[in-house]
């Protein structure tokens, strides 16, 4: 949106569908995002609403049926195994669940240092000092883990070193999926503060997928709202939280719970839960559970329509703001 | 109530205590010594309260609620202390005798659906399961009562749903049978152990309103067991808070929440992110990690973490005490926040 920085990643119209026997998963339905440098784009839905798979096809790690991605000036889909391997290690991907990311019969050591083993980039004690500086960036103590293996360290620690795997390779993007949901909170806020903080030293930019509003909120500049495959709201972080104009973000932001018994706000309890994206509902996927549904809704598909700058909503009504 | 053919409920006056808890620990033999995963805990839960145990992974939540309903392998593990559940002493219960409190007094509902229900039955007769052994009902009227409960759970067809098998159904909708199955012989005593951890958000807060609503019907105690503040906060009378198996402060909700005097409590707190706060603010996350349970330890657990941490706290282990300005609030700390000044131990 702001026009002074670059588009490093450009996701245009993309579209994932994946067979299930004779029927078709429509994952990703016509998602377009753009993340600029330096910036933290989030993504936030429930599960199965396709969030996982933007991440992935944006991996090319699973085919997309039409829709391009480009990185860097390059689109990723048209490029040869080969290209597309050496492009894609300028973006790299950490998971949800650190233990099983990390394989429990490698040490540290090598677990860290793999990435350059494969590209035959540094060997030796240059490979060594890498390695170590890897570790010493995330908050691991390299002469301690060194020689250990994953299972000597907790989940926190765990998600620590795939983060040094992952800036190994010195990449510009990461795409971090879930990557905090399986920590308790005194480690999730250790780990949130050190993406922050190797954002701002690397100069890294986010894509960051998670289901928890208030952890999205907490990284992101910017925030798109995903319902059965499709952004239904996407704005700057603190807009979207405070001036949500799609029923969907709306409800989603008043079912979030807050530790605190006085914040009861008024809460609007969707009924029924996300329709199976095998069959997904004509015109707006959300009209099934949208307290606003009218009949237009289920015959016209709403699209993305700008409502303030840089805040735009995929509503046939949305929701307009109480000028106080 | 109609569901409780049988059941008196004339003997228990309101304001009793359903469940007492008592010095109770549990401790097991590991490889590398013994571990006390509950470790001096007492509580009391009256009838018709909602208590929220609130603790990080490994903090002894779920093998306090085990213990509560007696459900710990038989070897390597000690249990003493006391547990009295409406007259009856837990621990130390053979299985005789257990078996007709679980499911008919005291029933649980874990956190996931589809582990806890058998794959290869149908729905309906998971429910009428217990139906027909606790409360003696024949085929058609366990049947009834299960198709009123699948209706009270808010199970949309309920008639087609009985003949469903758990794979058919949503996440959302199994925990709701999960629910269904708990309430089938209205138990005194529900414990629910992360009820909603797998859920999504939206459905997550249609399970716990669920289940509050349930709850004042049934006038049922309800021991709400979560890692996330956020799902206890709004939902109980009391919370509990533990760290290395002891409960290190416990209140009414909204006391502990407005004045809380553990620094454990306000340090969760503090690290969770809020929707209220504007985005990048820098969180304070909780330093270091919790204590290893098999090590003796000498003092406060939490006293290498804690930033008020004093010589006494590393030394002397805080006894669970009274609060002076509320008897209802009790928490184990030598300095505690808020300048509640400690009287004399208990």
């Amino acid at each position: 949106m702001t026009p002074s920085t670059p588009t490093l990643l450009s996701i245009e119209n993309l579209v994932v569908n994946f067979s299930s026997g004779r029927k078709t998963v429509h994952a990703v339905s016509g998602v377009s995002l753009q993340l600029n440098e330096g910036d933290t784009l989030g993504i936030v839905g429930e599960s199965g609403c396709g969030k996982t798979t933007v991440g992935k096809a944006t991996m090319q790690l699973v085919p997309s049926r039409s829709g391009s991605v480009s990185f860097d000036g390059h689109d990723l889909a048209r490029l040869t195994r080969k290209e597309l391997r050496r492009t894609r290690l300028g973006i790299q991907m950490i998971f949800q669940d650190p233990i099983s990311s990390l394989n429990p019969r490698r040490k540290i050591r090598d677990i860290v240092a793999e990435p350059l083993d494969i590209w035959k980039t540094a060997e030796g004690a240059q490979r060594e000092q890498i390695v170590r500086d890897a570790l010493d960036n995330v908050g691991i103590d390299p002469d301690v883990a060194l020689d250990r293996y994953p299972h000597e360290f907790s989940g926190g620690q765990c998600q620590r070193i795939s983060i040094a795997r992952a800036l190994v390779m010195k990449p510009k993007v990461l795409i971090c999926d879930e990557i905090v949901s399986a920590l308790d909170v005194s480690v999730q806020a250790q780990i949130l503060n050190l993406l922050q903080d190797l954002k701002a030293r690397f100069g890294l930019s986010i894509l960051f997928i998670a289901h928890d509003l208030a952890v999205v909120k907490n990284v992101s500049d910017r925030v798109a709202v995903m319902y059965l495959g499709r952004i239904c709201e996407f704005a700057g972080s603190d807009e979207l939280y405070s001036h949500p104009a799609h029923p969907y973000s709306e409800a989603l932001l008043s079912a979030a719970l807050e530790p605190d018994p006085s914040s009861d706000r008024s809460r609007i309890i969707l009924t029924g839960e996300p329709p199976n994206p095998i069959d997904p509902p004509s015109g707006c996927r959300f009209r099934t559970r949208c307290p606003y549904a009218q009949d237009r809704c289920a015959e016209e598909e709403p699209v993305a329509q700008e409502i303030s700058p840089g805040h735009s909503v995929a509503c046939h009504f949305p929701l307009l703001r109480t000028n106080s | 109530m109609s569901l409780t053919p049988g059941l008196d409920r004339s003997a228990s006056t309101d304001e009793s205590a359903l469940l007492e808890v008592c010095n109770a620990s549990t401790t097991f033999a590991t490889d590398r010594g013994s571990l006390r995963a509950v470790d001096d805990v007492s509580f009391v839960i009256k009838r018709g309260e909602t208590l929220g145990i609130v603790g990080e992974s490994g903090s002894g939540k779920t093998v306090l609620s085990r213990s509560i309903l007696g459900l710990l392998p038989r070897s390597g593990v000690l249990q003493e202390g006391s547990i009295v559940f409406d007259g009856t002493e837990i621990v130390g219960a053979p299985d005789k005798l257990m078996r007709a409190i679980w499911g008919a007094k005291m029933a649980m509902v874990f956190q996931d659906p589809m582990a806890s229900l058998n794959p290869v039955v149908r729905i309906g007769r998971q429910i009428t399961e217990s139906l027909r052994l606790h409360l003696d009902l024949d085929r058609s009227e366990a049947k009834a009562t299960a198709l009123s409960l699948l209706e009270q759970v808010g199970i949309p067809s309920p008639k087609e749903r009985l003949r469903s098998y758990p794979f058919e159904l949503s996440g959302g909708m199994r925990q709701r049978v999960m629910i269904a199955i708990a309430l089938a012989c209205s138990p005194k005593l529900l414990l629910a152990d992360e009820p909603t951890t797998g859920l999504d958000v939206t459905v997550q807060a249609q399970i716990l309103d669920l289940l509050s609503s349930l709850q004042k019907e049934r006038h049922m105690s309800v021991i709400l067991v979560s890692h996330d503040l956020g799902v206890v906060a709004s939902r109980t009378d009391n919370i509990a808070v533990m760290y290395a198996g002891k409960v290190v402060e416990i209140a009414p909700t909204a006391t502990l929440f407005s004045s809380m005097a553990m620094p454990y409590t306000k340090a969760l707190v503090d690290s969770t992110p809020r929707l209220s706060q504007p985005s990048h603010l820098r969180l304070s996350p909780i330093e270091g990690r919790p204590p290893d349970m098999t090590t003796a330890r000498q003092g406060c657990a939490f006293a290498p973490r804690c930033s008020f941490a004093t010589d006494r706290c590393r030394s002397e282990t805080p006894p669970l005490v009274t609060s002076p300005s509320n008897p209802l609030h009790r928490f184990a700390c030598w300095n505690p926040l808020n300048s509640i000044s400690i009287g004399e131990s208990s």
